[in-house]
């Protein structure tokens, strides 16, 4: 498929690889966090790790939107799914995701209206369709999904649909990024930066990590060739002892970001004080929640909600998986306990986190090139 | 300079346990049916094999094949039934009744026999238009006659408006078992060639595109055929050297290996570049986020074909109408058991799965 094919090229591939084993030192383990739940998922899709020298590790990132919802928003996702004559749409990828006591399936299972949609905008289209009835879309993702939130919200307001709402877990890059920097136990090298969130906040408010913690990153896009160049990027920095924001994906990513969508965002979304994320706990001014221009269509106003914090099943490692700290097979309940079937970390719920990942692709993947 | 980098004991050990959990028989413990149940994937293989196997306690059940086999005073049977409630009834390249036909006649098919006679099962809801109704009367009639099998029995029944969706349709059929080969789920052979009869995904596709809920519109068809003639050339021409069919159904072609090569012992490693998809297929899956080798078909088999006889097999399949794009993809090893391997278009490796649950409910 033509702009597709051009970086999934296999000879270019290898030429690549050959480049990446020339470049790094083979005396040195590198480990390079790539922050996107979608690189995670190339990654392995491709068997990108096969092509890579032994000595460079890649560490998964936060970067996976379903992984980062902690339990009680799911909880309180349920509790207003299972108000009488709701409709409550959200994203295939959260169906499975564990609450405290059941998922959005078990839910749909027992009698609440669930339903799948692709877009908001099929929500707001359900809503529109169902004029006795009320809508309520479970708002996912980083900055990258917060922009169509908001241009249906914005649509919403415009028609006068009101029977449509939404519960905004949107959440924010920078505030995670820097949590992981801060912690004491994280060795890494450098980051394969997140495409599609700077594709709207661009590449400029990376720039604190070579600033402030001296570690390169490149903004890489999704497909195999993306990733290799990426990571040879970042070798390439390392090498040549240069630490800086540099944007691979740059046939999509303007430095300055999608200045449209941001102004879209700052009128529907306000920064919340601070979220609770899956394994990471609270961390301030991480989230969005509904402008108060937009608090009518605030489910989480519109509904009573439990809001109950959830703490995290104690056997599971999410947390500590999230951060790099430990690969998923480390964990302690990885494939037993926990498995893509009956997750009780949401790490191994969604097809791009981590441990669902090495669950499904990694296990053969042991064949490597050795410097 | 690939060379094997030595794994730590304790990845081993958990990698270990990992394999030895997959190849148990599943227990179902689930409280509730969920739509995952129903996807034919890994909820729907507990389903199977954790409670109906055991509770019917049957051999021809036990082998998992797509049709049970019995023995009739020497005449050798095979017996299948298959339930259809896709949605919606009429898409492009086919209706749900010529899916009912096709869905049976290619289940006996799989087991080696020819098709011989099909009874029909209606559930209708209060309020199907008489036109609706008389179409897939129509449509089950003229599948039936060009898979050449005959309508013997049926049953109608009428539930309440909103207790079941336009229709439902049940097709139970009976087929003689050819003699030329013995085909098996465990017949899977260390060496063995895997060929599938033509491009994937292309059922799963029109249904979802048909259901207008993507905002996509492209010009593709359902495959639903019967699969009778292609296993009649595979059976002419590989003989006793044809060692299973199976087709991919719900779960796609991913599934399908993933049965066999538990059901049989058996590694399998494919390649990812020699399945055939069309282009429309391929471009849908990529905006979807989903594999064409997980997405359903209706007129397609897998074979696995002892290598002496891989080749003419294949010429013989792509002679058939509809078979022209067949190809090789893969070949059936030792080793890890129960596992299917890919290489990836890109050059690495990885483990094909089967999917936990189908995304999209109600393909057939």
């Amino acid at each position: 498929m033509k702009y597709v094919d051009e970086y999934r090229d296999a000879e270019l591939g290898q030429a690549l690889a050959a480049e990446i084993l020339a470049t790094v030192d083979p005396d040195h383990h590198y480990k390079i966090m790539e922050v996107c739940g979608g690189h995670t998922h190339s990654i392995y899709k491709y068997g990108i790790d096969d092509l890579l020298p032994s000595n460079v590790e890649l560490v998964h990132g936060p970067g996976c939107p379903v992984c980062v919802i902690p339990m009680g928003r799911v909880d309180d996702g349920i509790a207003v799914a299972r108000q009488p004559g709701v409709i409550f749409t959200c994203f295939g990828d959260m169906l499975r995701v564990p609450g405290s006591r059941e998922t959005f399936l078990d839910a749909k299972a027992s009698g609440a209206d669930i339903r799948m949609v692709y877009s908001p905008l099929d929500a707001l289209r359900i809503a529109k369709a169902n004029p006795d009835r009320e809508v309520v879309f479970f708002a996912i993702g980083f900055e990258t999904t917060a922009p169509s939130t908001a241009l249906t919200l914005k649509r919403a307001k415009a028609e006068g649909v009101s029977n449509f709402s939404c519960i905004c877990n949107h959440v924010t890059i920078v505030p995670p990024l820097r949590a992981l920097l801060e912690s004491p136990d994280l060795r890494l090298d450098g980051f394969v930066g997140p495409g599609h969130v700077s594709t709207v906040v661009g590449a400029r408010p990376l720039e604190f990590i070579p600033a402030q913690y001296g570690r390169p990153v490149v903004v890489s896009g999704f497909e195999p060739l993306d990733i290799l160049q990426s990571i040879h990027m970042i070798l390439r920095q390392l090498a040549e002892g240069r630490c800086e924001v540099e944007n691979q994906y740059a046939r999509v990513v303007p430095y300055e970001g999608n200045l449209k969508a941001l102004e879209v965002m700052a009128e529907v979304f306000a920064l919340r004080p601070h979220f609770e994320w899956r394994g990471l706990g609270f961390i301030s001014q991480s989230a969005l929640r509904l402008s108060n221009a937009y608090a009518d269509f605030d489910a989480e106003l519109r509904y009573e909600v439990p809001g109950v914090r959830v703490a995290d099943p104690k056997a599971c490692q999410c947390g500590e998986v999230l951060k790099g700290v430990i690969k998923p097979w480390e964990c302690k309940v990885f494939g037993t306990a926990c498995t893509p079937e009956h997750a009780i970390g949401t790490c191994m719920v969604s097809p791009e986190g981590a441990c669902a990942a090495y669950y499904n692709y990694g296990r053969f993947a042991r064949e490597k090139a050795v410097v | 300079m690939a060379e094997s980098v030595p794994v730590s004991d304790r990845e081993q050990r958990i990698l270990g346990i990992i394999e030895t959990t997959r190849a148990k028989r599943p227990r179902f413990k689930d409280p509730a049916i969920t739509m995952a149940h129903g996807a034919g994937g890994k909820a729907t293989q507990t389903l199977i094999e954790g409670l109906f196997v055991p509770a019917f306690a049957s051999d021809a059940l036990s082998e998992l094949g797509d049709a049970g086999q019995v023995e009739v005073e020497g005449v050798e049977l095979a017996l299948t039934t298959d339930a259809f409630v896709v949605k919606p009834i009429r898409f492009p390249g086919g209706s749900i009744g010529e899916l009912a036909v096709n869905g049976t006649v290619n289940d006996l098919a799989m087991a080696g026999a020819r098709p011989v006679g099909l009874s029909v099962s209606l559930i209708l809801e209060e309020g199907l238009s008489s036109d609706d109704l008389r179409a897939e009367v129509e449509a089950i009639a003229r599948a039936a006659r060009d898979a050449g099998v005959q309508i013997v029995a049926g049953d109608t029944k009428v539930v309440e408006r909103g207790h079941a969706d336009q229709m439902y349709i049940s097709t139970t059929g009976i087929g003689h078992r050819d003699p030329r080969a013995r085909l098996s789920p465990t017949a899977l052979a260390p060496g063995d060639r895997l060929i599938v009869s033509g491009t994937i995904g292309d059922h799963g596709t029109a249904i979802m595109l048909a259901r207008g809920e993507l905002g996509l519109d492209a010009d593709i068809e359902s495959d639903t055929r019967s699969l009778w003639p292609a296993v009649d050339a595979l059976l002419d021409a590989a003989g006793p050297h044809l060692h299973c069919l199976r087709d991919a159904t719900r779960g796609g072609v991913a599934s399908v290996l993933n049965e066999l090569a538990r059901a049989s012992h058996v590694a399998m490693i494919v390649r990812e570049a020699a399945f055939p998809v069309s282009p429309v297929v391929v471009g849908a899956s990529e905006l979807l986020g989903i594999e064409p080798i997980y997405v359903a078909n209706e007129g397609k088999l897998v074979a696995s074909v002892a290598a002496e006889a891989a080749e003419d097999a294949l010429a013989a399949l792509r002679s058939v109408p509809g078979c022209e794009q067949a190809a090789e993809f893969g070949e059936v090893r030792t080793d890890p058991p129960g596992m299917v391997l890919v290489e990836t278009a890109f050059g690495g490796r990885r483990v094909m799965d089967q999917l936990v649950g189908d995304p999209l409910p109600r393909i057939c």
